[in-house]
């Protein structure tokens, strides 16, 4: 009897085996698990069965039938854990993307390339811890030019080309009206930038009619020419990123004196001469100089202890140098194949 | 001011070559805008002397020539010009001789008779645009000499860009001094004597308007040759600054000019009735000008006018019924000082400017009106002969800008330059600049030359002495790039931040013209005052913009019209408006989208852009106040966008800006393809913003009801969620929209809302009582307030 039973255990756990490594799938192999673990499974019943055994073959039998359990179990879990990996190995190589297929969604717009070299000299002076203000547009005659120093009939003055609405008003020609509406605000030190939209009536290949400036200007008791030419030359490397050769060209503007246009090496050649320089190895991008005493005194400032400096740069010139822009007019045409290449 | 460098090294010749002076004349602030040669390449050309000239055999127009060219025998030539005549003296192109454009000189046989060069025009030499007959050359002129040789077209034309200050530098003598001053080389001016009078007739002058013109000078001249002509070494050096030659008296005038900078002025004495008189225009009168136009004077005007009428517009141009014609024999010569400030926007106001002009309004020097005529006096007997009176000279000695000294203080100099320079490098420079220094206790007392209208103050010579000593010794300094931390709001609304924010929302920035068409305007803001030019660039630019839509729709159009039909801009700037006080002048920032919502692609159906969709955007750029529950969107309507689809946004009861869509009547009459939805917003009332301030987070779970519920159609989303919101105490933490439905199931004029309700305590985990007891609370509400029913 006892070896009768052990034969049958050690083929019930034969076939219990067998059927598990034949079960495809889990449902499969919970069937196996049912017909042979289960409450009513073969294996299962063998153990109810003991009772009907001679007392003394029980201890062995019980154990064996135990070891069984035990043994299908164990090939329960390896098969289950086999097929786990399986069918995660197949969802993954059926969740295979082409990763190189195009993002969803919305794609980035841009900002317009004025715009963007505005928002570079504007961090560039801040950082220099100049603020930045503002100005209208619309303009009256005296910030315009009186105050500055121009007064009507004045030879600069025909040299503006000025927009007019009536007499008095018209669309400023400069940022420069925007020193004499803070100084006219504000009491010194003052260290300002002010940017912004300026109007000429002048439209042909290289003019718009409207385009933009940035005004600085810098007012205490210690100031001199050196200082402009220090900032200016720390600017201009900056805006560039790259070590410029500047030269400082005597000029003449009414508001200021002594006066200058600034000249940088030319960035298209390294000063070699080309079209853009018109072979001259240098293009002028600012004007500047040292605030003229009139201007100080229209405002109530005293020029015998308030120095000056002041600087105005065309952005559109800085811009289109930047980014290798060859023609002014693309700049307010706003084609979106033109803008996009900015972003 | 244009000019021949051979002539400016007349006067001043330092050792450098011509790029290098063109670079001092820039460095010291007399900007050089361009260097030119005199004259084209060419080479081969040869002074000739026209022995015989006999018709052509075949050809009428041709004329066949025996030209002298210092060779053993004279060439034949063939020439078809009527002005070549025997005996005169010409440029030869010899065989082998190339002219301007490569045209090279081979031998050629015209019509059967054989040719062994060219006689030359004066445009075939590129020495004129165009020309009437080749170029005669004076008798004297050495034969077979090199043309080139002769005439020096081995010259550069330097055209300096003068800043209107410098009007001591619109001649000549006055650029030489300055080349003079920077080399520190001699000055060698041109020697000008008293010309003698041979008779004593002077002509009376009466100064009526002695502040405007306080020193006016003439002389008579009797008995010129009017068939005189100008010799050809003038006519060169009119033309290399950039002046056409015309007669021998206008030509002398215009040389003097270009020499020494005073403007002169030539009348016919036989037109002249009595004398001269310099008085203020009558209203009214007229005078017709040497360009053949009538001006209708104004009385702020300075003429020069005879006992009768005008004669002249002083200072600007003179009159064609008293000028210098081919039949005059006696002349007055002008030579005037006229004050700037009474000449300047004159010129313009009649439309003209004139190299006179120019000058006067700037400043011509008031010690050189003598010697200016004795100069062309000179200049003109030489060429044309005559008997000249005395020199006649009116001054009004008091009305003549008198030269001050100005106070110059050292240390002015070394604060204002930041930069020490010794006493003796300032005096050096000042007085090379021609002025009168004296010492003072503190620095110097500077007398400017009577020529530099431009020195005023201490802080012109100031400026002077930097520019001489130069620009590029002053050091740099880095003082004023370091700086404190400034005060910043953080409550302001940043237009930076809006922008990034857009372009990260698929925006493109615009920029476009601050003035548009009164057409677009009028069609997006109808009846809207606008302000507008008075001398715009063309009517398509004509009116300041109230709005930024129309620049907007205008680039949507733009772009459209080359295959972009998806669009989505936006702009920041001012729109001028007119209000209670005014115009006012008010930033903001608007946008524009039309087309598709996303851009095409593989993984999403192609959907046009709707309303909501744009509200989004303005929504997020409301969050950046910090505030966004303050901002309601009001059902709204304005003439250019769909009046169902239109929402005024209000902050506090205070309209921020309008979003909706375009008008479809206005889209089509724009040829605008698609729905189109714009929004504009007020910069000004998002600030200021909401700091933000940390809440704590709950402890306890938040629990989800959802809802779903009918209202009438007409009732807004805003009522029903401020409905819920009042209902729900403090327990609601999230409300969620999650479905409107109308349609199937749903009775016509209701809509059914599907909402989730988050609950959340920050005190307690909630029970299903507290939760059911609020849930019904606010549909107890809903229902009254609104209407509302449970959806079954």
């Amino acid at each position: 009897m006892a070896e009768q039973t052990a034969l049958g255990i050690q083929s019930l756990q034969e076939a219990a085996i067998q059927a598990v490594a034949q079960a495809a799938d889990a449902t499969a192999l919970d069937q196996v698990r049912v017909r042979y673990l289960g409450k009513s499974g073969e294996l299962t019943a063998l153990l109810k069965q003991l009772g009907t055994l001679p007392p003394a073959e029980r201890p062995a039998a019980g154990q064996a039938i135990n070891q069984a359990k035990d043994a299908v179990q164990q090939a329960i879990e390896t098969r289950k854990s086999a097929l786990e990996q399986t069918a995660l190995a197949a969802r993954l190589a059926a969740e295979r993307i082409d990763v190189t297929l195009p993002g969803r969604g919305q794609a980035p717009g841009g900002l317009h390339p004025v715009t963007r070299a505005l928002r570079r000299i504007e961090r560039l002076f801040a950082n220099a811890g100049f603020a930045v203000v503002e100005g209208p547009e619309v303009e009256d005659a005296y910030h315009n030019f009186e105050a500055l120093n121009i007064p009507e009939h004045h030879p600069a003055r025909a040299m503006h080309d000025t927009f007019y609405f009536d007499a008095e008003r018209l669309l400023r020609t400069h940022t420069s009206p925007v020193q004499i509406r803070v100084m006219e605000e504000q009491a010194p030190p003052l260290k300002v930038i002010a940017p912004g939209r300026v109007y000429r009536c002048d439209s042909d290949l290289t003019h718009t009619p409207m385009f933009h400036q940035v005004e600085g200007l810098l007012v205490d008791e210690q100031v001199s020419f050196a200082d402009l030419k220090g900032v200016l030359y720390d600017f201009l490397t900056n805006f560039f990123e790259r070590d410029l050769k500047l030269r400082f060209r005597p000029s003449y503007f009414p508001f200021t004196e002594p006066s200058a246009e600034v000249d940088i090496q030319c960035v298209m050649c390294d000063g070699d001469g080309c079209r853009v320089c018109k072979q001259t190895g240098w293009l002028e991008v600012l004007g500047c100089g040292m605030v003229y005493p009139e201007v100080f005194r229209h405002v109530g400032i005293d020029p015998e202890r308030h120095l000056g400096y002041a600087f105005g740069m065309g952005v559109e010139r800085l811009a289109m140098l930047r980014y290798g822009i060859d023609d002014i007019r693309l700049n307010f045409d706003n084609d979106l194949r033109y803008l996009r290449q900015f972003r | 001011m244009r000019f021949s460098e051979a002539w400016l090294r007349e006067w001043v010749n330092p050792p450098v070559d011509t790029q290098r002076l063109a670079d001092q004349l820039s460095m010291a602030g007399l900007e050089v805008d361009a260097v030119e040669p005199a004259a084209p390449v060419f080479s081969g050309v040869k002074v000739g002397h026209v022995l015989s000239v006999e018709p052509h055999p075949d050809a009428a127009k041709l004329r066949v020539c025996s030209v002298d060219v210092g060779e053993d025998a004279p060439l034949q030539i063939i020439c078809g010009a009527a002005n070549v005549a025997a005996d005169m003296k010409v440029p030869v192109a010899t065989i082998g001789a190339c002219l301007p454009g490569d045209f090279k000189i081979k031998r050629a046989k015209l019509r059967g008779v054989e040719s062994f060069g060219m006689i030359c025009s004066a445009s075939e030499l590129g020495l004129a645009e165009s020309s009437d007959g080749i170029l005669p050359l004076p008798a004297d002129a050495p034969l077979g000499e090199d043309f080139r040789a002769w005439l020096a077209l081995d010259d550069q034309c330097i055209e300096v860009d003068l800043t209107p200050d410098r009007g001591d530098c619109l001649g000549l003598a006055g650029l030489a001094r300055e080349v003079a001053v920077i080399n520190r080389v001699p000055l060698t001016p041109v020697a000008i004597e008293p010309v003698a009078p041979t008779t004593d007739e002077r002509f009376p002058v009466q100064l009526q308007a002695p502040e405007a013109c306080p020193r006016y000078v003439c002389r008579v001249i009797r008995g010129i040759d009017p068939s005189a002509s100008t010799p050809l070494w003038m006519r060169e050096r009119l033309r290399r600054g950039g002046i056409r030659a015309i007669s021998p008296v206008v030509d002398v005038t215009n040389y003097v000019l270009l020499e020494l900078g005073q403007p002169m002025h030539g009348f016919d004495l036989a037109k002249l009735a009595g004398e001269i008189r310099v008085r203020m225009a009558g209203e009214g009168e007229t005078l017709t000008l040497l360009n053949g136009e009538q001006a209708t004077l104004r009385a702020d005007t300075l003429v020069i006018a005879d006992a009768e009428r005008p004669v002249a517009l002083a200072g600007i141009m003179g009159g064609a019924e008293s000028g210098v014609g081919d039949e005059t024999r006696d002349i007055l010569l002008e030579s005037a000082f006229f004050a700037p400030l009474a000449v300047s926007g004159k010129a313009r106001s009649y439309g003209l400017h004139t190299d006179s002009s120019h000058r006067f309004e700037r400043g011509v020097d008031p010690e050189l009106q003598v010697r200016a005529i004795e100069r062309a006096t000179r200049l003109l007997l030489d060429i044309v002969g005559g008997e000249p009176g005395p020199v006649c000279e009116v001054s009004a000695t008091e009305h003549l800008p008198r030269p001050t000294p100005l106070h110059l203080r050292a240390e002015r100099v070394a604060r204002i330059l930041g930069l020490q320079l010794p006493s003796e490098t300032i005096e050096d420079i000042l007085e090379r600049l021609g002025m009168t220094v004296e010492r003072c206790n503190d620095g110097w007392q500077v007398t400017p030359p009577s020529a530099r209208f431009d020195l005023v103050q201490e802080v012109d010579l100031i400026a002077d002495i930097g520019r001489i000593h130069g620009y590029d010794l002053i050091p740099v300094s880095h003082a004023s790039s370091a700086s404190a931390t400034q005060s910043d709001s953080e409550t302001r609304f940043e237009l930076d931040r809006a922008r990034l924010a857009l372009v990260d929302r698929g925006f493109q920035e615009v920029i476009t013209y601050s003035f548009v068409s009164p057409e677009i305007q009028e069609l997006v803001e109808p009846g809207v005052e606008t302000l507008k030019l008075a001398n715009p660039i063309s009517a398509e630019l004509s009116v300041m913009r109230t709005s930024l839509w129309p620049g907007l729709l205008q680039t949507a159009v733009y772009n459209q019209a080359r295959q972009m039909e998806r669009v989505r801009i936006f702009e920041s700037g001012l729109r001028f408006r007119f209000g209670s006080e005014g115009l006012t002048q008010t930033p903001g920032i608007a946008g524009l989208v039309v087309g598709d919502r996303l851009p095409e692609q593989w993984s999403q159906k192609e959907q046009g852009v709707d309303f909501f969709d744009l509200k989004a955007d303005v929504e997020a750029l409301l969050t950046q106040t910090g505030a966004p529950a303050s901002f309601r969107f009001v059902p709204a309507e304005h003439p250019a966008l769909h009046p169902g689809q239109t929402a005024r946004v209000e902050r506090d009861g205070q309209t921020v800006g309008l979003i909706g869509m375009l008008h479809p009547a206005l889209a089509a009459q724009l040829d605008l393809t698609g729905d189109v939805f714009v929004f504009e917003l007020d910069l000004a009332p998002l600030t200021p913003g909401v700091l933000p301030r940390y809440a704590k987070i709950s402890r306890y779970p938040g629990i989800r009801r959802d809802l779903a519920i009918l209202v009438d159609q007409g009732v807004s989303y805003e009522a029903v969620e401020q409905c819920i919101r009042s209902a729900a105490s403090d327990l609601l933490r999230d409300l969620i929209l999650f479905d409107v439905y109308t349609g199937q199931n749903i009775e016509t004029g209701r809509k059914s809302l599907a909402l989730g309700l988050i609950l959340q305590s920050s005190s307690q985990t909630l029970t299903d009582e507290i939760i059911d007891t609020t849930v019904g609370r606010i549909l107890e509400r809903l229902t009254a307030e609104l209407d509302a029913r449970l959806r079954d």
